[in-house]
């Protein structure tokens, strides 16, 4: 337990900050996998074949490849395009990508092929008359989106988005293998320099149990809050 | 692009691809008994049972496989009670652990997927059979087993592609497996793009044979 203690010589301290890092990558890559999202859905619902053939590509990639591998792609890719474009104006030092963005873009791509996915079924399950009052009332396009389409949408699709952001929270301690101090990290630097991994892996398991449980309570009265008048 | 580093580290990941398959096949044979197992729990009537399964299945699904796999790799070992008795036979092998890790992990989701399975039973189904005097046993055995295997196809093939890609975490307990070779490709040339080209293929080659043995066998015990 004095390992726990806070201060100097317990890692207590340190594992609340790797928490917070983990919970601030997790909603990190849950927002660059909405952007994705919310570019690659249009796409998938496009009658246009070749924008259909895109998206499709994007969701079934990500989807079928592991996690860990996409990571070290980024990982061991960012750098070195990165690099590429500095050699262009004349800079041929090594340079290094932050580690968050690399984890955070990495894993919010994931979360956005899953996120498409989901938003394209919560579209999909919107009454078909919902479109058609709309064009009779004469809304526009972008108007129908933002007044009738989006807001059913969101409703439809929580229940699914929470199973996306437990994926997306769990996949952020794959993020670990880059050298981000999350929670996993700090585990395992804690475990190194303490040689008693049991507890700090057993800890770490308990502060993923604690964020998925609180998410799901925080989900679950969104859940109820939005499903009003149903 | 490199093509000579896509020709030379084709094999070499193909057949990093078996060990990859290996773990697939043997976690998921042992993960479908204990997701059976614990399933058959949440449906019975005992609730510190069902409470107990519930527990387990909560525990797995909502911890990173990554966490389970470094606690029963690194954290067992450090246990003298383990070291000592015959399990230590089992758990210095990282390929074992890694097995465990994932027969735990998939037994968790199976356990959903099945319960799910067996509260959709139509209950005139049991029903039929106890009106015609079958058995308890056979009515689980003839009745509700296979209604909920079918039931439970189109979520257990989602399950197995998801354990497909939960393999690769076997590479982070030392194990060469598909993702073990391509990062230690990667990292000795440096050249990502290429590997992830190769690896990922070999990934979705193998997820577009499972989701099609499990289309086949959703039309096949249609009813």
């Amino acid at each position: 337990m004095e390992l726990l203690s806070f201060g100097k010589t317990g890692w207590g301290d340190e594992l609340i900050v790797a928490t917070i890092m983990t919970l601030a990558v997790s909603v990190t890559a849950m927002l660059i996998g909405f952007i994705f999202a919310l570019i690659f859905t249009p796409l998938k619902l496009s009658k246009n074949k070749f924008f259909n053939l895109i998206a499709n590509f994007y969701t079934t990639i990500i989807r079928g490849v592991p996690e860990l591998l996409v990571i070290y792609l980024f990982f061991f890719g960012g750098s070195s395009a990165i690099m590429f474009v500095g050699s262009i104006f004349g800079y041929n030092d090594y340079i290094e990508i932050n580690a968050f963005l690399t984890g955070a873009f990495s894993i919010g791509i994931i979360s956005g092929a899953y996120s498409t996915e989901v938003f394209r079924g919560a579209i999909q399950s919107i009454d078909k008359g919902q479109f058609e009052a709309s064009n009779v009332l004469g809304f526009n396009k972008a108007l129908r989106f933002y007044k009738i389409i989006l807001p059913q949408m969101l409703r439809l699709s929580i229940p699914n988005l929470s199973n996306v952001w437990q994926i997306t929270l769990k996949d952020t301690s794959l993020i670990s293998v880059t050298g981000l101090v999350e929670i996993m990290r700090q585990s395992y630097i804690a475990a190194g320099s303490t040689r008693d991994p049991l507890l700090f892996y057993t800890v770490a398991a308990i502060l993923y149990l604690i964020l998925t449980f609180l998410s799901m309570k925080i989900i679950n009265r969104l859940e109820i809050k939005y499903n009003r008048g149903y | 692009m490199d093509f000579d580093l896509i020709i030379n580290s084709f094999p070499k990941l193909l057949f990093a691809s078996i060990t990859t398959l290996k773990l697939l096949s043997v976690s998921l044979f042992i993960g479908l008994f204990i997701g059976l197992f614990f399933s058959i729990l949440r449906v019975n009537n005992n609730i510190i049972l069902g409470k107990i399964a519930y527990g387990y299945s909560y525990t797995f699904r909502g911890t990173p496989l990554l966490v389970q796999i470094f606690i029963i790799y690194y954290g067992f070992g450090q246990v003298e009670l383990i070291r000592e008795s015959f399990l230590w036979a089992i758990l210095k092998e990282p390929y074992w652990c890694a097995v465990i890790a994932f027969a735990l992990n998939t037994g968790a989701y199976t356990s959903e997927i099945l319960r799910s399975a067996f509260q959709t039973i139509k209950p005139g189904f049991i029903e039929a059979g106890k009106s015609l005097g079958v058995p308890n046993k056979l009515i689980f055995y003839k009745i509700q087993i296979p209604i909920a295997i079918r039931q439970s196809l189109p979520a257990y093939g989602n399950e197995i592609i998801l354990m497909l890609k939960g393999t690769s975490l076997a590479s982070t307990v030392t194990l060469m497996d598909l993702t073990g070779v391509a990062k230690y490709i990667i990292s000795t040339t440096f050249k990502p793009i290429e590997v992830f080209i190769i690896a990922g293929s070999i990934y979705l080659f193998f997820t577009f044979i499972i989701h099609n043995v499990i289309k086949f066998l959703e039309k096949k015990y249609s009813f």
